[in-house]
Parts: C-alpha cells; structure tokens; sequence
C-alpha cells in the first residue's frame, strides 16, 4: 500500500558524524591534515584511474545489448510464430527495450562525460547495437504477420463490386 | 408416420426463443365423438393429418400425420373406440381415440385411385373403390369378403346406401348406369336391371331408393327391388312449380332423401318412397348443405346460409317431414370468406332441450365451431400451408411513454431479476421457478410492437395456398393481422415481393406486393401494408405472370421498381408513374432475364428491347428479345434444380485471406445461376442402372449465357437440393451406387485479380471494387469436393446475417422433419486428409468422407416441423445472430448463430448477479484497506 512505501517520520542514524563532532577530537588527531598532505599527488592519480575507469565503463555499457541480443534472439526463438500473449510480449518487450534505450541514451553516457572522456564511439556502438535489437524486434513482428507486407492485409475487407447488369429467373415446369 | 404431442421443447428454459405451432391443415372428414368420456371431434384434412380435437377448445388431443402424396378419401369412427382412415393408395389404417396410438393397419390395393369409406351397420368397415367393394373388421382390420362388382372394369362417381341388410350400389360404367343389391353377411351380389336405359346426369342412392337427373330436365326415381327396378319419371319444372334450367343431385345424403340444387341457388329437400319424389322443404339462396345426423329415429340436418357479409344463419332441419327446429345466426368474422363445408352435431342442453353445433370450414382454410349463437373456438389452419414469407420491420419505438408505464416496467424488470437471482442462488422455490419461466415465455419485451436494438423483433408476413395472409410476432409467434384476398384463393402459385421498405421515411409502414397467377392466363396483384394489413390496391391482370423482377431501383416515395413478366414474354413495369418510366429507361439495357424450361430442356435469356404501346390496356409495356438459350441433351438430361443467390444478401468483402497469408477473390457474381440436370428417370421399378445416372452441375452467366463451369457426378441420382451464397454453392443428391446421400461444394474464385503488387495495394492503384460486368471475361477457379451425407434431404437453407462478417451455417430440413445446422467449414473444397499448420491455423478442418451431424446441431431440438417445406433466414440486427422460420404443416421460429453469440450477452444474462458482484468487491477493497492500515500501524508500534 502506499503507506508503505513512505518515509518513516521519524529516525535516529546513529551512523552519521554529526554527533561525533559534539565530542572533541583525541589529541593529535587533525580532522583535516591527512586528506591535505596527500592531495596533490592523490588527486592527479585519482583523475587519471578514474577517467580510464570511466572510459572502460562507457564501452561496458555500449556493449551490455549484445548481450541482451542473445537472450532477446533464444526467447524470440523459444515463444515460437504463433500469435499469442507470449509471443506478442516478447515481441514488443524487444521492440520496446531498444526504443527506450535509444530515447534515454543521453542519460546513460551523462556519469562518464567529461572533457576527457571520449564517449562518442561507445555511443555509437551501443547505437548499432540497440539497432540490430529493434531490427530483430521487427523481424520477429513479420514473422508473427503482424506487418502489413502482403497483398492479403491491405484487400481484406475489398467490399464486393457492384454489378452492372441485373438479371432474375424462374423454373417452369 | 409420425405422432406428435408430448415434449415440447420451447417449454424449456435453454431454449427461450424457440417457437412450434402446430396445425393440421384444411379438414375434409369430421367425426364427432361425444357420447363418452372427452368430448372430441376427430377430423381428417388436406394435409393427409388424422387428429382428435378437443370440443370445448379446439385444442389437439393427438395427431396423426400419414404421407401427403396419399390424400385420406374417408374417415370413421368405429366401435365407439377407433378413428378410421382411409388414403388413397388404399391402406386402412385404426387409431385408438384416446390417445392416437395406431391399432391395425391394412393395405387393401395399391393403385392410387379415389374411394369411398362406410361404417356398415354392423359396425364393420366397407371401401368402395370404383366397383369393387371390401368389407373390413373393424375390431382387427381383417377382410371379412370383397365382391368385384364388374370385373376389373371401373364404375365412377359411385353412389351407395344401406337398407336391411343389403347394400346397393350405383355407378357408371361406361356411358350407362349400373345398379347393384349387395347381401351385407356374404358379399353376394346381383346385378339389377333398370325398365329402359339411363343416361343420366347425377344420381344418388338413397335407403334403397335411386334417384336420378337425366337430360331432359326429369328426375328418375326407382325403388331397388327385385330384379328389375321400375323406373318412374317426374318433371322437374312441375315437382317444384318454377321452370329449371339446370339442376343437380348433391351427393350430400339424406335418409329417405335427397337434396337437390338449381342454378337459381335455391336448394330443395326431396322424400324420396316407393309412391314417388315430393319436395319436403325448399330452402332459398345458396347454401351450404352439412351431413345427416340420425336423431330420436329420425333424422337431422343443417343448412348454412350467409346473411351478409358479418353474419351466418345456420337453419336445422329434422323429423320425418323436415320442419325447420331450430335457427341461429352467428356472426362471424367477415375475413375467412366462404363455408366450404359443414358438419353437424346434436347435444342435450342442460334444460333438457336439444342442441346443435356446427363445425364450420372457410374458405380460408379455417375450422371454427359454432354452437348457441356465437363461435366457440377458431382454428388457423391456413398456417398449415404457407407458400411464402417477408419479413417486415416492426416501427420505431415513440419519444413519448408514460411515467407509470416505465414505473411498472421498472418494477417487472427488477422483479423477474431478483427472480433470476434466485434461481441462479439456487433459492427459489419451485413456485417461484414457475413465475420465472411464465415471466420468460411471456416478456412483454417480447411481444411490443416496436423495433428492439438487436432486431430479433419482426414481423413475418406468411401468404398461404388459402390466399390468406397473416403476420407473426416473432417475439411469441402470435398473429398479429389476418387478412383473406378471396381473388388469390383461385390462382395457382402466389408470391410475395417488397413493394416498399422505408428507409428514409421510417415513420411509413412497408409494402409488401402479392402477386397470383393461374393457368387459364389471368392474374391478380394486391399491394398489402405489412405492418397493419390493410389492402391498399388490388388489380386484376389480364395475363399471367410467368416471372416477376424486383429491380435495384426505387423511386422518390421509396417503391421498388417490379417488372413482371407475361407468358408471351412482354415486360410490364410497375408502378406506372413517369418517374418510374424515366428511371427504368435509364437502366433498361441492363436487364436481362431467363426462363428454364424443364420440360423443353433448356434455359432461354432475354433482354429489354423496346416499350411497345399498350393499347387501351394501359400501363407500361416492354418487348423483350431471345439472346441466348442452353440446350440440354433430352435424352441425357433433364433439369433437377435451379438455384441463384439471394438477392438481398450482404457479403462483407470479396477477399478470402488464407493462413499464408495469399489472397483470394471471391467470383461474387449475382447472376451466375447453379443449374443441376440429371439422368431423366425410367419410368419402371428399379431401372435406375447405377452405372448410367449421372448429375451434371453447371454455373451458367444468367446475363450472357456462358456457361462458366460445369462438373459431372456419377451415379446419382435426384432429387437435388441446392444453396448459393456468396461464391459457393452447396448441393446434395442420391448416391446410388454407394447407396448413400452426399453433398457436394463448388467455390468460385476470380483468378484474374492475382499477382498483384503490394506497393500497388498500397498506393491504391489497383482497385477491385470497380463495378462488375459480366461481359468482362474473368480467369476463373472452381473448387469443389464432395461427402457422403447420413440424412434424406427435405430442403436447403444457409444463415443471412446482417452483414456477412459471421460464418455461414446451411440449414438442412431433414426427412425427419428436423432443421440440422451444419457449419459451412465442414464444406470446404480445400479440406484434405493431412492439413498443413498453416491452413490447420486458419481452421481447415482435416478431411473425412462423412459430414458429422452433432446433436447440438440440431436447430429443432426434439420438435418435428411436420411435412417440413421450407426454411427461411431472416438476419437480425444483431450480426452474430440469425433469425430461422421453418415452415410446413408446423411452423417454427428459432435464432441461430453461426459463430456463437460474440457480440452480445445472452439473454439470460444476469445483470442483478454482476452488480451485487462489482458491490462486493468494492466493499472487500474498502474493509481490507482499513484492515491494513491498522495491521501496519500495529507493527510499527512493537
């Protein structure tokens, strides 16, 4: 219910420091002294693990749909041609997925943008990728029949023609 | 044989909107049977039915149904305890009266030819049959003695009376009368001999006196002793004191009596003794003449006259002079035309006194009972022979409706609901379970006159052989309006055709036109309002019309436009209006028409040439023009069936998307017509050679006369039956060397529209509902296949929904006088022995050599439509949904849906059970959220 899922109203964190810094701090100890003396040196390796970390996690995401690709393609295979709830779900799950995750591509490169990140390659992958998804998705949705591609699904409800002459009989005996 | 009474299913509560009615049809023979026990009449009629009616109601006891082609000629009652019935082919057959259960039955000669039934004295049975004579016991049906009276030769127009224990007969044989004095015990007989030769005119036998009309205007007397009769003479003009141009015995009889008629419509009672003829009572104008009935020793008999047009005067004439004991005039309704027949029956009133009551037949079919001055009960049993129907639509449902109205309509809705929901509760008490099923049967929903939202409330308009039309509610079968044109009652073959159906003016009743024609070259047609039976206009045709028209066109005031066809072949248009003329000239070069000649052997088509001037006739009148004919080979084949699309039928596309997703197209062509010619049938028993009958099935442009395709089948044999619908038809005939019925299917298919692009569909280039010609040739591809069939077909019929979406049902009326509904996928040509996934996925059905009939399929349930003549199909508004109205002596009325009802809920439905539901359910939500809160609230606080 949604009372559940509310904050509670009120709570102790005993975890947080704020409660700490009521005591004052053992002799010796400077809050601040250690974070300063190693900072330069830190800092300069720090960006430099962390900007190869993020580039590796940008084409660790750019490559997460080929996995997906594999899963998609045997659950595509195992719901089988028949129009079905199944089928028809799955069909539109990778329809669906691959759209999605084209509309918020912006959202998943944005923690590993920066100036010396390159993040445009890893985009395109995950583009194509994302692509080749929604290109099975369809695939699946003609297998299915489900697109308009024969001449049956555009005559199918051809009114009958109307006749030019007119005729009526009978039967004697 | 059949009997029927007992079970009747539209009594159960699954099959609501079923109808039956039973009838029996036109009454010959009446007996009445009072003396004992239920007082009863047992009748025999034109429909070859024995039944024994209840007197007080007119309600059937039990009935008997013997084969039509066997006309019953006599009807007895024997030993007070059997009805006895003779038909034509000469079996005798014993019914017990109470309750209709055959006793004996005895074939006495097979040759179809009349004869005449008589309960001897002795209680025993004799049969006359054109001078033969068989005495039967009635108590076992044994021959007690036969005498053949002149040796095989015939005697006509016989005549016969009991005196003593002789019997005498008289006929002609040859040109000359011949008499005869029968010994009642033996069978002995002698020939009498008359003084001088006879000639006569009519004659009649009468407790052992013969009287006779010669040409001279004499009327012979001769008392039928001896050996020789003596033969007296008596003027006519001086016996009845008015000169008499011509005369005429009436084969009525009267004990010691006859009755004669003059041209003048007078009637005379004559004495008839050993001294001579006198006239015992001269009744004035026409009359109808009932049988004798023998009273305190003497005798009684009633006259029925027409005072006007409203009232009958019945007169009863008993005792030994013949004086008048006792006169009513009853008035009856003015629309049943004329009395055709009379019989009498005799009754002690509770003060003691003597009764009479009549037992009257119109002209209109009908069997009314007439007793102290007014009519007791009536019976419709012109309904026994409907030759035609229409279906009208009932009137939109006025604005206006009173506040109390919808008050107690309010309160009948909720009460039959929480009726329902009881029953569905399982807390009714029987009581109550009785209220609902009357509540059911008698839903005044049903029965208002007023279009409903699923159109299952119409009106069927049925024309009768009667010339009687009457109008059904198909809500309780009830008849709304009767109306009797006594002109249709002579013409041989009536129909019935949609003058006017409103569209744009909806508040104006629709037009149904009736047209009849006889041999004798005269026709009549009456426009009749469908909705309240008035008779708008009536015209005499001076020709017959062979063919009637209903053209595609209407004018302003929304009548269609009717070409009627004469025998020399000339077209008359009607309405005769200018703006009729203008709209037909428009289109006259597109009408075509054809005449099948099955005697000739062929199938002529004609066009409209030219209007001709009628004359003084007045009316618009049209040339026609052979253009093409078919020529059956005589001696090979005669034509078994023609069969042609409904005109009216809506088919939703033309296009049949199979399971890989190929088109076909439809050949919806309306005027191809199925023609069916068989082996012509050898006369002679058995002759039928399996090896050399052949059916050949044909589909003919009825426009051009191209044949498009035909097909043979060995080994048949007819009669064939056949339905076209959309671009099929389905066709059924005798297998005589498989010895087994089967039904065959030809689908059409137009080839030329194939291999059509795609990208064309989609930019619409190709457009295939460009109108349709047949002078345009088309690749066709006929698809056929054929099964064996377990049932004798009586006649065919497929289900019309309102606009051909719904799959196709054909409704078969099998010898059982049952309606079978079998599912058009069972008449798949496409159907084979191992169906690939893809057609199983479209629904073709695996082959199998038989068509299964379940018993779900039957649309009759246990009632038998007896004598079933035709089936007819009416849609609803409703598309799932199809109204079905067979008809033969018994009517019956049923819906039927092809696919299941999917776009409604059934009408048992119970609303009060998915409210109280939907109310639960919201009540559970409401409790169990309050139940959660706290629960949660509780858990917080440990």
């Amino acid at each position: 219910m949604e009372r559940g899922s509310k904050a509670r109203k009120w709570a102790i964190d005993f975890g947080d420091g704020t409660s700490s810094r009521e005591v004052a701090d053992p002799p010796g100890y400077s809050r601040g002294a250690s974070s300063e003396i190693e900072d330069a040196s830190a800092a300069r390796q720090k960006e430099k693990v962390e900007a190869s970390w993020k580039q590796q996690k940008a084409w660790e995401i750019a490559q997460a749909p080929f996995r997906n690709l594999f899963m998609m393609g045997f659950m595509m295979w195992m719901a089988g041609n028949t129009v079905h709830l199944f089928s028809i779900g799955i069909t539109f799950s990778a329809l669906w997925q691959p759209i999605s995750a084209l509309q918020g591509i912006g959202k998943v490169f944005e923690p590993y943008k920066d100036a010396r990140t390159d993040v445009l390659m890893p985009k395109l992958l995950f583009i194509a990728m994302n692509l080749v998804a929604l290109g099975m998705g369809l695939w699946k949705l003609n297998s299915l029949g489900l697109l308009p591609t024969h001449a049956s699904d555009w005559v199918s409800s051809l009114p009958p023609p109307q006749m030019v002459e007119f005729s009526g009989g009978v039967l004697s005996s | 044989m059949l009997s029927s009474k007992g079970w009747d299913p539209c009594l159960e509560t699954s099959f609501l909107h079923c109808r039956h009615q039973e009838y029996i049809g036109k009454v010959t023979h009446a007996v009445f049977q009072t003396a004992s026990g239920k007082k009863r009449v047992i009748v025999a009629t034109e429909k070859s039915v024995v039944a024994s009616l209840n007197l007080r109601s007119g309600e059937i006891f039990w009935r008997q149904v013997l084969e039509e082609s066997e006309p019953i000629d006599g009807l007895q009652v024997a030993l007070g305890k059997y009805a006895v019935s003779l038909s034509r082919g000469g079996s005798l057959r014993s019914f017990h009266l109470p309750d209709g259960s055959l006793i004996w039955e005895t074939s006495l000669y097979t040759s179809p030819s009349p004869a005449q039934l008589f309960l001897l004295p002795s209680d025993d049975l004799l049969v006359l049959k054109q001078g033969i004579v068989y005495v039967v016991s009635s108590a076992d049906g044994r021959l007690l003695w036969t005498a053949d009276l002149l040796d095989e030769s015939r005697l006509a127009q016989t005549s016969l009376s009991f005196e003593g224990k002789n019997i005498y007969v008289a006929g002609f044989s040859g040109s000359s009368i011949a008499l005869f004095r029968i010994d009642a015990s033996t069978g002995a007989f002698t020939t009498l001999k008359t003084t001088e030769p006879l000639n006569p005119s009519s004659f009649v036998l009468s407790s052992g006196v013969f009287a006779a009309l010669d040409t001279q205007g004499d009327i012979v007397t001769g008392l039928m002793e001896g050996e020789v009769v003596e033969l007296q003479k008596t003027s006519l003009a001086t016996l009845l004191d008015s000169p008499v141009s011509s005369a005429q015995l009436l084969p009525d009889k009267i004990p010691g009596g006859c009755v004669l008629s003059t041209d003048g419509g007078s009637i005379f009672v004559l004495g008839l003794d050993k001294k001579g003829v006198e006239v015992l009572q001269q009744i004035q104008g026409p009359a109808v003449v009932s049988n004798s009935i023998v009273l305190d020793g003497t005798f009684a008999q009633s006259f029925l006259q027409r005072v006007n047009s409203k009232e009958i005067r019945v007169r009863v004439l008993s005792g030994k002079e013949w004086i008048e004991t006792a006169e009513e005039t009853v008035e009856v309704d003015p629309n049943k035309g004329g009395v055709q027949k009379v019989f009498m029956n005799a009754y002690i009133k509770t003060d003691r006194s003597r009764g009479f009551r009549v037992l009257i037949v119109g002209q209109d079919h009908s069997l009314a009972l007439l007793q102290q001055g007014k009519v007791v009960w009536s019976r419709e049993e012109a309904l026994a022979s409907v030759v035609d129907t229409l279906t009208a639509e009932l009137p939109l449902e006025k604005a206006g409706v009173s506040v109390a109205e919808v008050e107690h309509d309010l309160y009948e809705w909720l009460k039959g609901h929480v009726l329902r929901l009881k029953s569905t509760l399982m807390l009714a008490t029987a009581e109550e379970q009785t209220a609902l099923q009357a509540l059911r049967l008698n839903n005044a929903d049903k029965t208002k006159m007023t279009r409903d939202h699923n159109g299952f409330r119409k009106l069927i308009v049925v024309l009768t052989s009667s010339g009687k039309l009457f109008a059904l509610h198909t809500g309780n079968g009830g008849i709304v309006w009767s109306r009797f044109i006594p002109e249709l009652s002579t013409k041989g073959s009536l129909k019935l055709y949609p003058w006017r159906i409103p569209h744009k003016h909806v508040d104006e009743n629709p037009v149904a036109l009736v047209l009849g024609s006889s041999h004798d070259g005269t026709g009549f047609a009456a426009w009749v309002d469908m909705l309240t039976g008035s008779v708008q206009e009536t015209l005499a045709l001076p020709y017959s019309v062979k063919l009637a028209l209903a053209l595609p066109l209407v004018d302003s005031s929304e009548r269609r436009l009717h070409l009627l066809i004469d025998d020399q072949n000339k077209a008359h248009l009607y309405p005769t209006s200018d703006e009729s003329l203008s709209l037909f000239e428009k289109y006259m070069q597109n009408v075509y028409f054809y005449i099948a000649d099955k005697g000739a052997g062929q199938i002529e088509g004609y066009n409209i040439k030219s209007q001709i001037d009628s004359g003084e006739e007045g009316g618009l009148v049209f040339l026609s023009q052979k253009i093409w004919s078919v020529l059956f080979p005589k001696d090979s084949e005669t034509i078994a069936a023609i069969t042609t699309r409904r005109a009216d039928e809506m088919v939703h596309t033309q296009a049949k998307v199979l399971g890989n997703r190929d088109v076909w197209y439809k050949y919806l062509n309306k005027n191809m017509v199925f023609v069916a010619t068989v082996t012509p049938q050898d006369s002679r028993v058995g002759a039928a050679n399996p090896e050399e009958t052949w059916l050949v099935a044909y589909l003919i442009d009825s426009v051009t006369g191209q044949i498009l395709h035909r097909v043979s089948h060995a080994h048949a044999q007819g009669p064939v039956h056949a339905v076209f619908s959309e671009n099929w038809v389905v066709y059924c005939y005798f297998n005589v060397r498989n010895h087994r019925h089967e039904m065959s299917v030809l689908e059409v298919y137009d080839k030329s529209a194939d291999g059509k692009d795609v990208l064309q569909l989609m930019l619409g280039r190709y457009n295939a509902s460009v109108p349709f010609s047949s002078f345009s040739p088309r690749n066709l591809e006929v698809k056929g296949q054929s099964y064996f069939f377990p049932s004798t077909v009586r006649t065919m019929s497929v289900t019309f929904t309102a606009r051909g979406i719904t799959g196709k049902q054909i409704l078969v009326g099998t010898i059982g006088n049952q309606v079978i509904a079998l599912d058009k996928r069972f008449l798949d040509p496409r159907r084979s022995a191992d169906p690939t996934p893809m057609e199983r996925e479209e629904g073709v059905i695996p082959l199998s050599e038989g068509l299964p009939v379940f018993p779900q399929s039957y649309l009759t349930h246990a009632a038998r439509v007896e004598e079933l003549r035709g089936i007819i199909s009416v849609p609803a508004r409703l598309e799932s949904t199809c109204l079905v109205f067979a008809y033969g002596i018994d009517l019956f009325f049923t819906r039927t849906a092809p696919s299941r009802t999917y776009d409604s809920l059934t009408e048992d439905f119970s609303y009060a059970l998915l409210l109280i539901t939907i109310v639960v359910l919201v009540v559970a939500i409401a409790v169990s959220m309050v139940l959660s809160q706290r629960k949660e609230l509780r858990e917080k606080w440990k």
